[in-house]
């Protein structure tokens, strides 16, 4: 589903290239579950950035679901995101004046889903992550697990096919972290690809497939036997 | 994305930032509400002017003896002569254009009146019975001077208002008899109570024949004559008329000035309407601040919300979008400050026309739109170049901004 053909980027910074990536070779199926682990500096957020569509490889291919997305415009990429792509991030990116119903409505409403679907699809995700109780309140009243659920809740709410996670445990405390990781867990028997990039082994173990990069290339490529 | 949810989404974040957004308003506000003021209050004074010249009459011609514009000496200024006056005859003959519809003459004097015991100082306005159509007057009480020859010099008067008033109180006037000078006359009309225009209080006023007139003050000059063309088409012939006979009474001297209210109208018109071009102007400067105040918080709201931005990036917003966002608060902020401006204008206005109940202030529609506009086109145009830098924002960079 997901193919990055010999992808590079490269960073001027000042008047010196730094290479954040260099010529990486991966491919992801539907309903995987990977773990990207590095060292800082490593590449593993640019790599994620690039699925994501939110950064362009400096050289190299992208093919999703079989088409090339390298050289779409800003409104095509915009369009490919809103629809096969969710994000998690460690620090929630709720909008701080919405509630936590209106922040899951957010991509509906950006994609132009008629106000009656929205609600609808609303509703459900926010019984299926227990959310319901929790629907008209404002981000700055709702616990971190609520929050990152609230965000996760966001990133599925329009059906993407992958999930980018950037160490969506990193606020958290060990047994919020934990129940966050199940919810994600649950999504990839959904048959949706998901990727975590994460610093903790002990997380970055629970993935069927890991990758560990270090200094732009990804050194090591496991999958695990269950 | 959807058009209602577009201002739904802006409107939110507006409210989201109250005091930026009502210290915005309020800029907005005054800009327009200035421009509405000042506009009303110089369409107003123009509109006055021009009021009271038409209440001296419609399609006037004013005549004075002199000629203001004569340049250098004539033989006569020599001899200590003045320019010649201008006689009843000369004022009959006006009668013989066809332009010239009816003319009313003027001579004017100051002297005592009094009604036994009672006797005060008085303008005494010497004219006939076309004066009170040639100058748009209303007789109260009574009758005007009746039509006769002009050179008749019976002893009957007009009294304004406030001059009966105080010469017979409560009591009718009608029938009854003044000492004006050293003459007796009768009293046979009131004027209706007019108050002043263009510096003539009617209600101060005696009016008389002007033979009478004449004898009371012992001249035969007029003061003025008023004459009333038979159209506004007709005024130039009109005009062009009375120089001509003048001329010709005048054994070829061209010694009488000539008038027209149109050309003096015009004028006030003129000066008065830049006044107000110019008034609204400055009130404009104030509504480009306000402009630049909305880039300026503008700019500082989309600082402020890099990484709203970045993540309506990541979930799907293209640039446009962003863009449109932005412009929406705009447009929303500029729109709502334009209406609190116009209210505010409006509130203005009223108290102004009760403060000063004779100025006639109305902002003028073409104000109301310009000042709208002017707001709206501010906002809009300041919020571009912000709008831009949110829809150019790195999304990477934006959700890394902590």
């Amino acid at each position: 589903m997901i193919r990055l053909e010999n992808v590079s980027r490269i960073f001027t910074v000042g008047d010196q290239q730094v290479a954040a990536l260099r010529d990486i070779n991966l491919s992801l199926g539907a309903g995987e579950y990977v773990s990207i682990m590095g060292p800082s500096g490593s590449g593993k957020s640019t790599l994620l950035n690039l699925i994501g569509l939110l950064d362009k490889p400096t050289t190299g291919i992208y093919r999703l679901d079989g088409g090339n997305v390298t050289d779409l415009n800003d409104e095509q990429q915009a369009r490919v995101r809103r629809e096969k792509i969710g994000f998690v991030f460690q620090t929630f990116h709720l909008v701080p004046r919405l509630t936590a119903a209106a922040n899951i409505e957010l991509p509906l409403m950006l994609a132009g889903v008629t106000v009656e679907e929205r609600k609808a699809r609303v509703a459900q995700l926010l019984q299926n992550y227990g959310l319901a109780d929790r629907a008209s309140h404002r981000p700055d009243q709702l616990s971190g697990g609520q929050r990152q659920r609230v965000a996760i809740a966001r990133a599925t709410v329009m059906r993407p096919s992958v999930l980018l996670a950037d160490e969506p445990t990193g606020n958290l405390d060990r047994t919020t972290g934990g129940e966050v990781l199940k919810l994600l867990e649950q999504l990839v028997e959904q048959n949706i690809a998901l990727a975590i990039v994460t610093h903790d082994a002990e997380i970055g173990a629970r993935a069927t497939r890991q990758l560990h990069m270090l200094d732009g290339c990804i050194m090591s490529d496991e999958i695990r036997r269950t | 994305m959807k058009f209602a949810d577009t201002l739904q989404f802006a409107s939110g974040s507006l409210r989201g930032s109250r005091s930026r957004t009502l210290l915005m308003v309020l800029a907005m506000s005054i800009g327009v509400a200035a421009v509405v003021i000042l506009t009303a209050l110089g369409e107003g004074a123009r509109r006055y002017v021009i009021d009271q010249f038409s209440s001296l009459g419609t399609n006037l011609i004013i005549m004075l003896p002199g000629r203001t514009e004569t340049a250098g000496l004539t033989p006569g200024m020599l001899l200590g002569q003045v320019p010649r006056e201008i006689s009843l005859d000369d004022a009959q003959a006006l009668l013989r254009s066809r332009a010239i519809k009816r003319i009313a003459p003027l001579t004017i004097g100051t002297t005592n009146i009094s009604l036994d015991a009672r006797n005060r100082e008085v303008a005494v306005l010497g004219s006939t019975s076309e004066l009170l159509k040639v100058r748009h007057m209303d007789i109260g009480q009574g009758q005007f001077l009746p039509a006769s020859d002009i050179h008749d010099s019976s002893s009957i008067c007009v009294l304004g208002a406030k001059i009966k008033r105080e010469l017979f109180g409560q009591r009718s006037a009608i029938g009854g008899w003044v000492r004006l000078g050293d003459r007796r006359f009768r009293v046979v009309g009131v004027l209706a109570t007019q108050g002043e225009s263009m510096g003539f209080n009617t209600d101060e006023l005696v009016i008389v024949p002007v033979a009478s007139a004449h004898m009371l003050f012992n001249t035969s000059g007029l003061f003025r004559i008023l004459i009333e063309a038979r159209s506004r088409d007709a005024i130039v012939q009109a005009t062009h008329d009375a120089e001509q006979i003048l001329f010709q009474q005048h054994n070829d001297e061209r010694d009488v000035t000539v008038i027209t209210q149109d050309a003096v109208l015009a004028t006030f018109d003129r000066i008065l309407r830049a006044l107000t071009l110019a008034v609204a102007g400055i009130a404009a400067i104030s509504l480009a601040v306000a402009g630049i105040l909305i880039m300026n918080v503008m700019l500082i709201a989309v600082a402020q919300r890099v990484r709203e931005i970045g993540l309506l990036k990541a979930l799907g917003a293209p640039a446009t979008q962003i863009r449109n966002l932005f412009f929406a608060e705009a447009i929303l902020l500029s729109g709502i400050g334009s209406v609190a401006g116009l209210v505010l204008g409006e509130i203005g206005t009223r108290v102004i026309a009760q403060i000063y109940p004779a100025l006639p202030v109305a902002a003028p529609w073409w104000a109301i739109l310009a000042a709208f506009g002017t707001a709206l086109g501010t906002g809009i145009l300041f919020s571009v170049w912000p709008a831009r830098r949110a829809a150019r924002l790195d999304p990477v960079m934006a959700l890394a901004r902590s």
